[in-house]
């Protein structure tokens, strides 16, 4: 059995302009001690996934489906059950670490309750075991700064103290989503490599939430790519990462700056992400993919193995050889 | 930004607020000295028609002999000593002697309903914010409304026609001070009941949207995913945060607590400072009128001064 | 980011309005749009309208004079029979027609006030932003210190010492209700200082006044309509209270405050000399707050 098994996960919005479908018929597995990468634009459904999981979808969202942690469905506990999941086996990190620590509490103070809650430590241990932790993401000087107030650390030591936060009780699962985002170029390649590292050393499994395709390569077993609240193509990163058959995964790929081939312009897909209110009848992303056709506006193409790579699932009507020939003749847009 | 929180940084906070109360109150005794002294038939104009007992008593206290400068600055002299001045009306009364008879009225009323307004303000805000659409949540808005749209000058009267009119008390005597104020509490009820409505209606208002707008934060959602209960999420995280926009107006609810409670007293024939400032505007009782004001004005900018100590004490962030 | 701390949580939603929309529907035509759409904002408007309709020509129409005495209707009580609908007070006169007339004077002042005090406030606050500094620092210290003024009283003693004729009232009031005005105009001036119109005209050399009245001044104009609004209430209070003391206007001029201040201590006997001015009274609150919040959320952003 998995350590996570998400099926036919939807989540949906009730607004006043109507129901708005963000997350449909999601499927993955997580293993014990793997990590897997959940890619895609902003507003692909991907954070909305995670969120739906941990319960922590705004107050008008709705799931369906199934997310089985250890065989017990997620969706389905009441919020006591949830809590003595969240922050203890499942934990979580977020995009901004300038908001998402509470800026009227010491570190200190947000770290110990942490396990006080799900450890009956008492103060004082936790204290000891916070400063433990905060040596373990290599803040400096961490018994005197554990006294500090958030806004005292710069944002990489800030994402440091959540990462630190959520490790406190050695959780199964640690969701990233979007761990570097709001951060500097140099940090972020410092939080990717801590993060590696402790993932050896805690034996927790990453789900990782990006939309730098570059952070999936180096840290992933398994990549799923979103786009329009749906999986577009799903398998390891080493079939996502180097041979991508589906069109949007080869645009968000094209979109990567690379060092390897000087000279070469950076290609962006051309358009918007869509408008979850409106989305088209069929591929959500038929309206940007430059192989589109009348069948993919209309029709949705179901999540199917790849006929020459079975391990590979792929949304798109077009066969993957189809699209590589396709891709290699068209120009790049600049 | 800081680094770490320090003892004598505090302070130096507090004495540079201290430092800009100075000229607000400079600023407005200034101000209202001149204004004074510009007002035809006023104490400092030649052609004044007062007794000559209180001609003398201004002379004491006004140096009206000396050079403008030299009674301003003797003005300034007597208010550092505590001295507000003389009555223009009343030979034997000084200012300070009005007031030591009214501001124990004022005071007990004021800040009885500013106790009250506070606790319950932000008690209902808490539960109307965590039930929204709920009874309470009903009930807070519907005060909301009634301090925006029904005035105290209005909530006062009415209040009156409601419970010393149409509902009167058994023994006939009312919850009006009819035979003379004489400080029981029967008197004190309608009153601090006024004084509490139209501020309770503020705080709750402002505490419950101070609240929901901290339960959506991003910090918030980090504790949720800590899995920490409700109560915990709701009273070590989000209390600070949704305390600060409260916090906020209560300098400006003060100031507005000083109207509320000037026709408070008014309407409920109360002997406090608010009447006797009335009573000596009717009267054109011009020193007695400024005393009040400066008076007033010092207690104002003090309660600010200890808002923006509040303020420091609840966020960590503040620069100092 | 370290925010001005009383800045109220209008001036908050406020700051964020669209100075010029870049693409798509005009933001004026946008606004609209959402204030129609806003029900107790239109329903406030029109009665509103309704309530400054009758106070303007309802005395005119109507048989009593505000200051007539009726002998043969002392104190009398509201009634459908003849023509007191609203009852008289003590000296026989008309409540409905003293109530309207009262409320050309409410209605007035709140007018005059307002526009006094925005024009107070623009003019702070569009010059303290766009010169900034040390300027820009004083003048807003002003403002923070006016702020800890307990109004009330310094306007008692203005009303004093300079009487209580009707444009003194107006006066002042306009002098302490220019603040939220000022903050908020200062914050749009910050914001529109940096954009680019406002450079080019810099770096042409047109002189600073003419960009702060002819390129900064118009572009306010959609915070200038919200806080007009906000205003009001405020203006129309601080006269009422003062009436309501007998520090307003004067006999037998009237106004809603002064006859609400009229009725107290004579509520035994007349109790609806109360009741008329103060329904009067809260529903022009109620519907100026509601208009308020109305453009309020029609040029606020953040609820599309």
């Amino acid at each position: 059995m998995s350590l996570l098994e998400v099926k036919n996960l939807g989540v949906r919005f009730s607004t006043p302009d109507g129901v708005i479908s963000a997350v449909n018929g999601v499927n993955f597995e997580l293993e014990r001690g793997k990590t897997i990468g959940i890619v895609g634009e902003s507003g692909s459904g991907k954070s909305q996934t995670v969120l739906a999981l941990m319960g922590l979808l705004a107050k008008n969202g709705q799931t369906t489906g199934e997310a089985l942690f250890e065989g017990k469905n997620l969706l389905a506990m009441t919020p006591k059950q949830l809590n003595g999941i969240r922050g203890d086996r499942i934990s979580m990190i977020f995009q901004d670490p300038m908001t998402s620590l509470n800026p009227y509490l010491t570190v200190e103070r947000q770290m110990t309750e942490v396990l006080e809650l799900h450890k009956g430590m008492s103060r004082k241990a936790a204290r000891t075991r916070a400063i433990e932790l905060l040596e373990a993401v290599k803040i400096p000087e961490a018994a005197r700064r554990v006294n500090m107030y958030p806004h005292e650390f710069s944002g990489g030591m800030r994402q440091r103290v959540m990462i630190a936060m959520a490790l406190l009780c050695e959780p199964e699962i640690l969701v990233a989503d979007e761990p570097t985002t709001a951060l500097d170029v140099t940090v972020q390649a410092q939080i990717i490599s801590l993060l590696k590292d402790l993932q050896r050393d805690f034996g927790t499994a990453i789900i990782m939430i990006t939309h730098d395709l570059g952070v999936v390569a180096g840290v992933c077993d398994k990549v799923m790519v979103m786009y329009g609240g749906r999986t577009m193509e799903y398998g390891t990163a080493d079939d996502i990462f180097y041979r991508p058959t589906h069109p949007y995964t080869i645009g968000l790929l094209n979109a990567l700056p690379r060092l390897d081939h000087e000279g070469t312009e950076l290609v962006s897909i051309p358009g918007n992400p869509p408008n979850m209110a409106h989305m088209p009848a069929g591929c959500p992303f038929s309206e940007r993919c430059s192989l589109a056709d009348a069948r993919c506006a209309t029709e949705m193409p179901p999540l199917v193995a790849a006929a020459d790579q079975p391990q590979v699932l792929r949304a798109c009507h077009k066969a993957g050889a189809e699209v590589i020939a396709l891709k290699h003749k068209e120009p790049a847009h600049v | 930004m800081s680094f770490g929180w320090e003892e004598n940084q505090m302070w130096s906070y507090i004495f540079r607020r201290m430092l800009w109360a100075i000229p607000t109150i400079l600023a407005v005794v200034t101000l209202c000295y001149v204004m004074l002294h510009l007002t035809p038939g006023g104490p400092f104009d030649s052609e004044r028609q007062v007794s000559p007992a209180v001609l003398a008593n201004l002379q004491a206290k006004y140096h009206l002999d000396q050079p403008l400068w030299k009674q301003y600055a003797y003005y300034l002299k007597d208010l550092l000593h505590g001295d507000l001045g003389a009555s223009f009306r009343y030979a034997d009364w000084s200012v300070n002697a009005l007031v030591a008879q009214a501001l124990p009225v004022s005071l007990s009323i004021g800040g009885t309903s500013m106790i009250i307004a506070l606790v319950v303000g932000v008690g209902l805000g808490i539960a109307a914010a965590l039930r929204q659409n709920s009874m309470v949540d009903y009930v807070v808005m519907f005060l909301g409304n009634i301090g925006n749209t029904v005035p105290s000058f209005v909530l006062g009267p009415i209040l009156i026609l409601i419970f010393a009119i149409w509902l009167k008390h058994p023994d006939g005597n009312g919850y009006l001070p009819a035979g003379g104020w004489d400080g029981s509490v029967r008197y004190m009820v309608l009153p601090i009941a006024l004084l509490t409505i139209i501020n309770v209606a503020t705080i709750g208002r402002i505490m419950r949207a101070g609240l929901v707008e901290t339960m959506t934060s991003n910090f918030i959602r980090t504790a949720r995913a800590k899995g920490l209960p409700l109560r915990t999420i709701v009273f070590r995280h989000a209390l600070k945060p949704a305390l600060i926009p409260v916090a906020s107006v209560l300098g400006p609810l003060a100031i507005s607590s000083i109207t509320a409670a000037v026709v408070t007293e008014t309407v409920f024939a109360l002997p406090g400072l608010g009447k006797l400032i009335v009573n000596g505007a009717s009267n054109r009782d011009y020193t007695l009128v400024l005393g009040l004001v400066v008076l007033i004005t010092v207690m104002a900018v003090l309660f600010n001064l200890l808002v923006d100590l509040i303020y420091a004490v609840l966020d960590p962030r503040i620069r100092y | 980011m370290f925010f001005r701390r009383k800045q109220l949580a209008v001036a908050g939603a406020i700051s964020d309005l669209p100075l010029a929309s870049v693409q798509g529907r005009s933001p004026w035509a946008d606004a609209r749009r959402r204030f129609s759409r806003n029900k107790a904002a239109v329903i406030s408007t029109v009665l509103m309208v309704l309530i400054t309709l009758a106070c303007i020509f309802g005395p005119m129409l109507l048989p009593n004079a505000f200051d007539d005495t009726d002998w043969a209707a002392i104190s009398m009580p509201p009634t459908w029979a003849g023509t007191h609908w609203f009852g008289t007070d003590e000296l026989g006169r008309d409540i409905l027609v003293r109530t309207l007339i009262g409320g050309r004077i409410s209605l007035l002042v709140g007018l005059l006030g307002t526009l006094a005090s925005v024009a107070i406030g623009i003019a702070w606050g569009a010059i303290a932003g766009f010169l900034g500094g040390k300027t820009d620092s004083v003048m807003m210290r002003i403002v923070d210190m006016m702020y800890a003024v307990p109004y009330l009283v310094i306007a008692i003693l203005m009303m004093t010492l300079f009487g209580r004729e009707f444009y003194l009232v107006i006066i002042t009031i306009a002098v302490f209700s220019w603040l939220d005005t000022a903050r908020v105009v200062r914050g749009q001036t910050l914001t529109l200082k940096s954009r680019e119109f406002v450079e080019a005209a810099h770096a042409i050399g047109v002189p600073t006044s003419r960009i702060i009245f002819s390129h900064i001044v118009p572009n306010l104009l959609g915070i200038v309509a919200i806080y007009t609004t906000v205003t009001v209430p405020g203006v129309i209070l601080t006269e009422s209270v003062l009436s309501f003391l007998g520090l307003g206007v004067q006999e037998p001029m009237t106004s809603w405050g002064a006859l609400i201040g009229d009725s107290v201590g004579k509520m035994d006997a007349t109790p609806w000399m109360l009741l008329f001015p103060s329904l009067f009274l809260c529903l022009t609150m109620s519907c100026v707050n509601y208009i308020g919040d109305g453009l309020r959320d029609a040029f606020d952003p953040k609820d599309r």
